[in-house]
């Protein structure tokens, strides 16, 4: 049961969009930034992904060229961050997760997304997979700004907004469960905005 | 990296104001007692949970002020003008009344002095607030390493923690604590008058020591302005640890 704070009002979003806000979150228009280190600035001359194979061998790896090569999306989707705000129709450019595990036998349970600087985070494959995530490298028909993650990002917008690793350099097939970056500093394991699973226990 | 900073569910709990300081006409600190507490780290966070009569609530996360101390838990919240929860806080909240929070949370941006290296810190604005945690618990150490913090703030009357801060750097000849204002500069003033730089960075830190933990907190702009300046000194990326607020600008 909720304690009532004596004379808090709040300000109710008018514009709530049919319940698109989840439980504890805010709209904001902005698009906050939050990372625990310093913006890598990666060329995207020296840019690969990489899938890596749950016995740590390389899978399939594209260079930048290849990246823009592969088909992409153009998706307008709602994203949630942990730390409360909540941003509606953000539009991203990117390729499919779906595409990119084709060129891989894929039958782990997990994946541990890995990006510069040493980020991590643990997804399980049927959350990445059937048009649910994307690596996008545009953002508003713009490239993708180096502190939102550019130049590609990982995108899960049915997740909170750190499982969306931010400067994302690859997958790697995982048979386990294993905490990421976050995970392992008392955030949530899976992450649903709409259960409010944002730390351990919830 | 550390592991295992929270344990078990983070359960909400009744906080009641049991005092309040005014720092700046706009950022209050406000003193909680909190039965059940469980500690924090300095450098952690809180979320707060404040529910209208009618069942409607906000959320919202806030630095702790203090270290750990028992039940005593210290948040210093600066009233966002188009904000929903902090103009209630600073504005609104009186002694006795209570809301809902729980944590700590966080364990990444968390500094407790088990490493002995030294320590260096970069404040933005209320940025200053996780930071003076980790100052108020060095200060209680039998044994620091040096520190510096370089607190940047728009004008004289916007430092946060100002006295304590001073006087924290007079009785402690391994602190140092430099200031940049970087819009309205006093007649008299001594510290710096210009946005955060390299050059700044270079001098209130010196040259880059690889045993250093450094900590940037403040607005998203800022933090990338310093964090880059770090790097670009010859800080590893690696031992800069960040926390942002605030829009991106774009």
């Amino acid at each position: 049961m909720a304690f009532v704070t004596r004379g808090f009002r709040g300000r109710r979003d008018p514009d709530d969009d049919g319940g698109r806000i989840p439980p504890g979150q805010y709209r904001t228009e902005d698009f906050p930034v939050l990372s625990a280190g310093p913006t890598p600035h990666t060329p995207v001359e020296e840019w690969s992904f990489t899938i890596v194979s749950e016995s740590g061998e390389e899978a399939a790896r594209w260079s930048w060229d290849d990246f823009q090569a592969l088909p992409s999306e153009t998706v307008t989707v709602d994203i949630h961050c942990v730390t409360k705000w909540s941003k509606l129709d953000t539009t991203w450019e990117g390729v499919s997760v779906d595409t990119l595990l084709a060129e891989v036998e894929a039958d782990a349970a997990y994946i541990t997304a890995f990006s510069d600087g040493g980020y991590t985070t643990n997804l399980p494959l049927e959350d990445v997979t059937d048009g649910k995530a994307w690596v996008a490298y545009g953002y508003d028909g713009e490239p993708l700004d180096p502190e939102h993650g550019g130049p590609a990002r990982l995108l899960v917008p049915h997740l909170y907004f750190w499982k969306s690793a931010k400067w994302v350099r690859g997958l790697r097939l995982m048979d386990d469960d294993e905490p990421g970056f976050w995970e392992s500093l008392g955030y949530h394991l899976y992450g649903d905005p709409w259960r409010e699973q944002r730390y351990w226990g919830d | 990296m550390e592991r295992a900073a929270v344990l078990g569910r983070l359960t909400w709990l009744l906080a009641e104001v049991v005092e309040i300081l005014p720092e700046t006409p706009r950022v209050k600190s406000l003193v909680f007692s909190v039965p059940g507490w469980p500690g924090h780290r300095p450098g952690q966070h809180v979320d707060v949970r404040l529910t209208a009569e009618d069942g409607y609530q906000a959320q919202r996360s806030y630095s702790v002020a203090a270290p750990a101390d028992g039940e005593r838990v210290v948040l210093t919240v600066e009233r966002l003008e188009d904000g929903e929860v902090s103009p209630f806080l600073v504005d609104e909240l009186a002694v006795g009344d209570r809301i809902e929070l729980r944590g700590p949370i966080g364990g990444y941006f968390v500094w407790d002095g088990a490493d002995g290296g030294p320590l260096h810190l970069v404040a933005g604005g209320s940025g200053v607030v996780p930071l003076a945690a980790m100052l108020r618990h060095r200060a209680g150490l039998e044994q620091a390493g040096p520190a510096a913090l370089l607190y940047s703030a728009r004008a004289e009357g916007d430092l946060i923690y100002r006295e304590e801060l001073d006087r924290l750097a007079d009785e402690d000849d391994a602190l140092a604590v430099a200031y940049t204002l970087t819009r309205e500069q006093p007649p008299d003033w001594t510290g710096y008058d210009r946005r955060i730089d390299g050059e700044m960075l270079s001098e209130v830190f010196g040259s880059p020591d690889p045993a250093a933990t450094t900590f940037v907190c403040g607005p998203t702009r800022f933090v990338e302005v310093a964090a880059d300046g770090l790097v670009g000194l010859g800080y590893e990326a690696s031992r800069v640890r960040t926390e942002r607020f605030g829009p991106s600008g774009r």
